[in-house]
This record gives C-alpha cells, structure tokens and sequence, in this order.
C-alpha cells in the first residue's frame, strides 16, 4: 500500500531510540572535524600561520632568540601556539557561531546528550592537535630542531595546556556574542602571540610585565615546552601548576555561565 | 484520533525578565495532528520550546510522553522530533551531510536518501547550508526532525515564507506521518495550514489558549453562518422568514440580492430551495459561506492573525 505521494505506507511508523553513546559521540566529532578542516579562517589560524612563524623565523634572524639554533628555541613556543589556535581561538569562534546559528540548540534535543557534545568537541580540538604538531614537528626537523627532554613532560603540557584554552574558549563562546568572540579571539590571539613567549623571548620585556606575562596561560605552556624540549628539564612544575589553575577556573567558569542560545 | 495524551501542559507560566510570555496556559494534545494557532508574539514557539525541554516552567507542569522535559529529558530525547523555527545546522555543513549526521545519532533512522528524494534536497549538492534557499533550509530542518523516527514532531512554523509548492509537500509529509501513527504538534499562523491539517486547534493569544477544538467544532462554535443567492428582485422575505427556522434572518441586501443567516445546515438549505420552488423562483448563485478559522480567530481576539 502506498500514499497518494507515492510513499509506502508505513514509512515512517514510529521507530524511536538513541544510537549507541559512543557511535553518536564518534559521528558527532567527526562532523566537528570536518567543519573545523573545511573552514579557510579556521585553517589559516591554526595550519598557516604556525607553519609560517615557524619557517620564518627560523630561517629569517628577525628576533634574537638567545644562544643556540633558531628552531630549538621556536618550536616549543609554535608548538604552544598551535595548541592555543585550536583548542581557545578556533574552538571559540566555531563554537560562538554554532550557538547563534541554533546549532547547540538544535544538538540539545537529539539524543546527544551534552555532555556526549563537549567530549565530542574535545576529541576533535585533540585531532586537529595530532595533526597540527605532526605537521609542525616534521617541518621543525627538516629545520634541523633537535628536541630533548621526556616525552610524558610534554603530553601532560599539552593536555593540560589544551584544557586551559578549551575553558576560557567556551566561555568567551557561551557568554558573548558570535561577533564579539570572533573579534576578541582573534585578538586575545594575536596578543598573546606576541606577548606569551611564542616567538618573542620573555625576557625581552620589562621585568614587571615578564612577572605578569609569565602567568599566561600561553608563556605556561611555550615556556614548560620550553625547558622540557630545549634545555631537557624534568617536570615543569610550576608551568604545570598555572596551566592547571587556568583550566580548572576556565572550565568551571564556562560550566556555569555557559548559555547554550 | 483520540488517545493517551501526547501532549498535558497545565497552568504553565513563562515569564521573561518582566514580561510574561506564557500567562497560565493550558493545553491537552492527543495523537493525531494539533496545531497551535495563534498571532506572533501570543506564546506558540514559548509553549513548544517548553515542550521539547527547552525551557523550564515558571510554575505550572508539563508532560509530553507523560514524562517531564527537562528532568527526564534523556529518556524523552530520542522519542521526539524537532524543528526550530530558523537555523539548528552547521553554517559549513550541506544538507545531506547535516541530514546524515542527525540520522546517526539515532537507533533506527529513516533511509536518507528516500528522505532527500522526498522533500527535494537532492539539487542542493555540495552547497553548503548557509547558501541553500529559504525554502531548502525549512525542508532540511524538517527532514531532521523526522529522519529519527519519532513518536511525536514539534514543527515550529513549518511552512513559514515557503511557496505554495512547497508548503503543499510539507503538508503532504504531515499527513503521511500522521497516517503512519506519528503524532504532530505544529505552530502556525496560517489559518489554511491549520485547518488543512489538524484533527485539534488550540488558539493561543496572550498566553492563554483561548478556545481549543477540531476545526470543524471551532467553525461551528463560532457566530452564525451566511447562505446567499440571486433572484426576481423584490421576493417576499417575510414569507421567507415565516419558513426559516426561529433564530434566522432573511433581507434583500441590494434589488435581487438575499442573505440568509442562521444556522446553516442542510436542512436549512432545502427550506430555502422549497421556498423557492413554490414560489416559482430560480435561485441563482445560490452560495453557503461557512464561518473560516480566520474568522472564528477574528471574533475571539479582535485581532488580524497575520500580524
């Protein structure tokens, strides 16, 4: 039997149920990746312009990178950069225009549960991450970087860095405007590019702004891969200690005050 | 089609900072098609946003599946359909893939690809969401809400600035899901959407549902019908009237011009075609006009629904 429009009869007898979690979870951040490595801005953050600094500077002697080879002293902090454009710029903006295109909203009804969303959201920062420091890493050795250090010291940089930016990214996210959070990451980007001792030395600035520039989450994370992977130090605690501090309070923050529309 | 309530909303208040939206409504939607009608800005996408979860009540309580949307709206998720009035897909995402990624997040989905066929998505190719037409991004967001294969749809005004070729096809899907058992509640402000669709109309204005009912019953319901026709001019209305029932009325409006109105039923109509006969007049456009839901909307509220 079929209906005047042709469709069998039947078709669309009720059939509800959620997927398994963790297919709906796999499938949602594969969507997110895809949107992420689609997106030209979105790539020219997080892909073009670490690659760029990174091959530059090396190359070019524009700033004073204190003794030793250029690209030892680079690639930690682009390594820390890359991390920041993924996990605070790119995440921001994406996840600012979700919330005013009613994506998160839209999400909120299906079975996905929240929670089942910020994982999925996490998993793809973490992706975009593994390829991004694959990339940076390959080009770091035809450069001639010869890093050191333990890699554990690294990792736990790295998770714990992307957890600070992941917080204070979904709370600028979940609290301004699409617009705004476009404008203000791209900005806090660009400062902290320039201020988190990416590719300027710490020491170039005054000793009362280094104090202060030194708890940024950015100088945490480039200065801890710096000393791991540069000079081959143990655990960088106190790096890991200011990392942890900005996650734990970004992601309480965006936890509570995150508006979903 | 009566049954279990699929939708119990009582007593619900929803105020926005000092402005109450919702103002102590209730509404009670069974299986079948129910279409909440009501001007913009009278509480409609409020009251199905609280439905879906969305919001939290003020006071009062509401029950979709008999269970409570915001604190067991796990359990409620994946047993119903949304359509948001605008937007809910990625501005980069195209429309099979956005269509595909929500059919994967359900158990038991509906074939993809048939749906596409269905609501004509198929030319959007590679285009992504932001540059489909109005009318596509209305039919993916309802092909999302139904590719999960719900119990129940909230479509928030679905048909709003389609064409009519399209909103004929979104009517069509309405009454295919309904056929098959799925139960609908649809907020519009379109007289003919309603009345095309809908086992129940509920009216909503201000806050409040302000009558509620088939559309027949709320036609009924409201004032008096008119029956019209043409004639020799200068006919004996008060022998006509002598023959109508005793709440009617009959006048000559212009030379050979006669209304009727009153209860317009077809007895009514025969009473005046035997009148006629005996007094050897040919009716000519002889015509009933039965009271729309716009003008049953019209006397409840005093107010244009297409505001």
């Amino acid at each position: 039997m079929t209906t005047a429009t042709g469709t069998p009869t039947g078709t669309y007898a009720p059939r509800p149920g959620a997927a398994p979690l963790s297919r709906m979870i796999a499938a949602q951040a594969a969507l997110e990746t895809k949107m992420l490595l689609r997106n030209g801005e979105q790539l020219l953050l997080t892909v073009v312009i670490p690659t760029l600094l990174l091959v530059l500077f090396s190359s070019v002697d524009i700033v004073d990178t204190g003794a030793g080879k250029a690209v030892n002293f680079l690639t930690p902090g682009v390594l820390a950069l890359a991390v920041m454009s993924t996990a605070f710029t790119g995440q921001a903006i994406a996840t600012g225009f979700e919330r005013r295109y009613g994506v998160l909203k839209r999400l909120a009804s299906s079975p996905l549960p929240r929670w089942g969303l910020m994982t999925a959201k996490t998993a793809s920062v973490l992706v975009t991450e593994v390829l991004q420091v694959v990339l940076l890493t390959v080009i770091a050795f035809a450069l001639g970087w010869s890093p050191h250090g333990n890699p554990f010291a690294v990792l736990l940089l790295l998770v714990l860095g992307t957890a600070a930016f992941s917080g204070l990214g979904l709370l600028m996210a979940g609290t301004l405007k699409a617009e705004a959070t476009l404008a203000a990451a791209n900005l806090v980007f660009l400062l902290l590019l320039v201020g988190g001792g990416v590719v300027v030395p710490l020491d170039k600035f005054p000793s009362g702004a280094q104090d202060v520039l030194g708890l940024l989450p950015i100088s945490a994370l480039s200065d801890g891969l710096r000393d791991v992977l540069q000079h081959g130090a143990g655990m960088p605690w106190g790096d890991l200690g200011i990392l942890a501090v900005w996650a734990v309070v970004g992601l309480a923050a965006a936890g509570k005050l995150f508006r979903w529309e | 089609m009566r049954s279990e309530p699929v939708v119990q909303v009582q007593a619900l208040v929803k105020r926005y900072g000092t402005k109450t939206a919702v103002d102590g409504l209730d509404l009670v939607a069974g299986a079948g098609v129910t279409a909440v009608l009501g001007p913009n800005g009278a509480g409609k996408t409020t009251t199905v946003e609280t439905c879906e979860g969305y919001r939290k009540p003020d006071a009062g309580t509401v029950r979709v599946l008999g269970l409570d949307p915001v604190r067991q709206s796990a359990e409620l998720r994946p047993r119903i359909g949304v359509m948001l009035q605008s937007g809910g897909v990625y501005s980069g995402a195209r429309a099979d893939e956005m269509l595909r990624h929500v059919a994967k997040l359900h158990a038991h989905p509906l074939d993809v690809d048939a749906l596409i066929e269905r609501l004509g998505l198929g030319g959007c190719g590679r285009t992504g969401y932001r540059r489909l037409s109005g009318g596509q991004q209305q039919r993916l967001a309802l092909a999302m809400a139904v590719v999960g294969r719900p119990e129940l749809v909230f479509l928030d005004e679905p048909t709003a600035g389609l064409d009519p070729q399209a909103r004929r096809a979104t009517w069509d899907l309405v009454r295919d899901l309904r056929a098959d058992g799925v139960s609908v509640i649809l907020t519009t402000h379109y007289m003919e959407e309603a009345e095309q669709l809908a086992d129940d109309v509920a009216v909503i204005d201000a806050g409040r549902v302000i009558a509620q009912g088939s559309p027949e019953e709320l036609c009924r319901g409201g004032a008096e019908n008119t029956l019209r026709f043409t004639g020799r001019p200068g006919l004996d209305v008060a022998s006509l009237l002598k023959a109508l029932p005793a709440d009617s009325s009959a006048a000559e409006l212009t030379p050979g011009s006669y209304r009727v109105v009153g209860k317009v039923d077809p007895q009514l109509l025969a009473t005046v075609t035997s009148w006629c006969a005996q007094h050897g007049v040919m009716p000519d456009r002889i015509s009933v006009e039965r009271h729309t839901l716009e003008d049953v909307f019209l006397e409840l509220t005093g107010k244009e629904l297409r505001s």
